[in-house]
C-alpha cells in the first residue's frame, strides 16, 4: 500500500539526462555496419574455399585489415547497445538488470577483443 | 522479468449466456468481458444477443442496448457518442478503438469486447486511467512563457498553427498507449504514445517558450526511448493521428540540438 500520488509515481527519480546519445550511437553504428557489410560480403566472396595462406595474404593488405577491424568494433558495439535495450525492456528486477547489463558489456567486449586479436594475428603475424 | 501471462486471478473464464435469440429478430452475438471488484470471482466472458433491428449501428449502441434491455450491471464509460470525449475506448474485435465510432458492420462474426489491454480494471470495461492521466500531466500540457503576457492574445502565424494539425485533435482516449507493447512492459517509466504526442504538440507550438525544458524532461532512456517504432499506436488511433511520427520527431529534435 502506498499513498504516493500518481504524478509522484510518474516523475519517479526524474530524468536520467541521457538517452539521445545511446539512440544516436545505435543509428551511427547501424549505418557503419551497413557500409562495412559491403566489404564483408566482398571478403566472404573472395575467400570462399580459400586456403589459410590466401586468407592470411588477404588480411595482410592494410585496407582489408582496417575495414575488417572496423566491422568487428562497429558490430560488437552495436550489439552491446541493442542488447542493452532488450534487457531494459524485459528485465524488471533491478539487481538482475544491472548484472545482465554488466555481463552484456563484458560479452560484447570479449567478442570484439577476440575478433581483433584473431585478425591482427592473421594480418600482422609472420 | 516481464509478465507474459495473466496472474491466476485475472485469467478470464467462460461466463454465462444472458439471453437467447428470439424469433422475429435480427440477432447478433456479443462476447463481453466482465469483472467485478465486489466478489472474488475471476473475470468471465459473458454472451449476449442483441436484436440489430432494434439497435443503432455502432458498437456503443449495442453495449447501451445490452445495459438497457438485458443486464443493467454491465459497466462502461461513455458520454458524447460521437468520438470527441474519448470515454468509450475499449478493445473491440482485437483492436483498441472507440465504441461510438466503430461500426458493427465492420466486424465479422460475434463481437468481442474487452477493456483496454494491460490496465488495472476498475469494473467490467472500465480501466483505471489515473496513471495515464498523471503521465499527461507530467509533460505540462499548457502554454509556458517568460515574456510578459501581451495585452491581447499570443499571436501565431497560419503556418505555425498548421504545425499543430494532427496533434491537437488527440482526445486522450488511451487507445494508442494501451496498444503499445513497450507501454505494457514499462508503463511505470515510459510515458507512452499519448503523452508523447502531447509533449510534441507543445514542443511544436510557436508560442511556447519552454521547448528546451520540455525536451530536457524527455531526455531519458525510459520516458522517450522505450519507443521502438512498433506503430501499434498509429494503427489503433481512432482519430487517425500518428503518435509514432510525433515520437520520431521528438527523437530527431533531441539529436538536432546536440550538433
Amino acid at each position: 500500500m502506498s499513498f504516493r500520488t500518481p504524478l509522484s509515481n510518474v516523475k519517479g527519480l526524474g530524468t536520467a539526462n541521457e538517452g539521445s546519445e545511446h539512440f544516436w550511437r545505435q543509428r551511427v553504428t547501424g549505418f557503419a555496419n551497413l557500409l562495412l557489410s559491403i566489404f564483408v560480403i566482398y571478403a566472404a566472396y573472395q575467400l570462399s574455399g580459400a586456403s589459410y595462406s590466401m586468407v592470411k595474404a588477404f588480411f595482410q593488405n592494410p585496407l582489408h585489415l582496417v575495414l575488417a577491424a572496423a566491422f568487428i568494433i562497429s558490430t560488437s558495439y552495436h550489439m552491446r547497445l541493442g542488447m542493452q535495450v532488450v534487457i531494459e525492456d524485459y528485465v524488471h528486477n533491478e539487481g538482475s538488470k544491472i548484472l545482465l547489463l554488466i555481463l552484456n558489456s563484458f560479452f560484447a567486449g570479449f567478442i570484439a577483443l577476440a575478433g581483433l586479436f584473431s585478425l591482427l594475428k592473421l594480418g600482422l603475424g609472420a | 522479468m516481464v509478465q507474459l501471462t495473466l496472474p491466476k486471478n485475472s485469467k478470464p473464464k467462460q461466463g454465462k449466456t444472458w439471453n437467447k435469440p428470439e424469433a422475429g429478430g435480427n440477432w447478433r452475438e456479443f462476447h463481453v468481458y466482465r469483472w467485478s471488484p465486489d466478489d472474488t470471482e475471476n473475470p468471465h466472458i459473458d454472451t449476449y444477443f442483441v436484436d440489430m433491428d432494434d439497435c443503432g449501428p455502432m458498437v456503443l449502441d449495442a453495449v447501451i442496448w445490452i445495459k438497457d434491455k438485458i443486464d443493467p450491471t454491465l459497466t462502461f464509460r461513455r458520454s458524447c457518442r460521437e468520438g470527441i470525449c474519448g470515454s468509450c475506448s475499449m478493445n473491440i474485435d482485437g483492436t483498441n478503438t472507440l465504441a461510438c465510432t466503430k461500426g458493427l458492420d465492420e466486424i465479422d462474426g460475434p463481437v468481442k469486447i474487452y477493456p483496454l489491454p494491460h490496465m488495472a480494471v476498475v469494473k467490467d470495461l472500465v480501466p483505471d486511467l489515473n496513471h495515464f492521466y498523471a503521465q499527461h500531466r507530467s509533460i505540462e500540457p499548457w502554454l509556458q512563457t517568460t515574456t510578459p503576457e501581451p495585452a491581447r492574445e499570443w499571436k501565431q502565424s497560419k503556418e505555425d498553427r498548421e504545425k499543430l494539425d494532427g496533434l491537437y485533435e488527440c482526445i486522450l482516449c488511451a487507445c494508442c498507449s494501451t496498444s503499445c507493447p513497450s507501454y505494457w512492459w514499462n508503463s511505470d517509466r515510459y510515458l507512452g504514445p499519448a503523452a508523447l504526442l502531447q509533449a510534441h504538440r507543445w514542443v511544436q507550438d510557436s508560442r511556447d517558450e519552454a521547448t528546451g525544458e520540455r525536451l530536457d524532461n524527455l531526455e531519458d532512456p525510459f520516458r522517450l526511448y522505450r519507443c521502438h517504432t512498433i506503430m501499434n499506436c498509429a494503427k489503433a488511433c481512432p482519430k487517425g493521428l500518428s503518435p509514432a511520427k510525433s515520437i520520431a520527431d521528438l527523437k530527431q529534435k533531441m539529436v538536432e540540438r546536440k550538433y
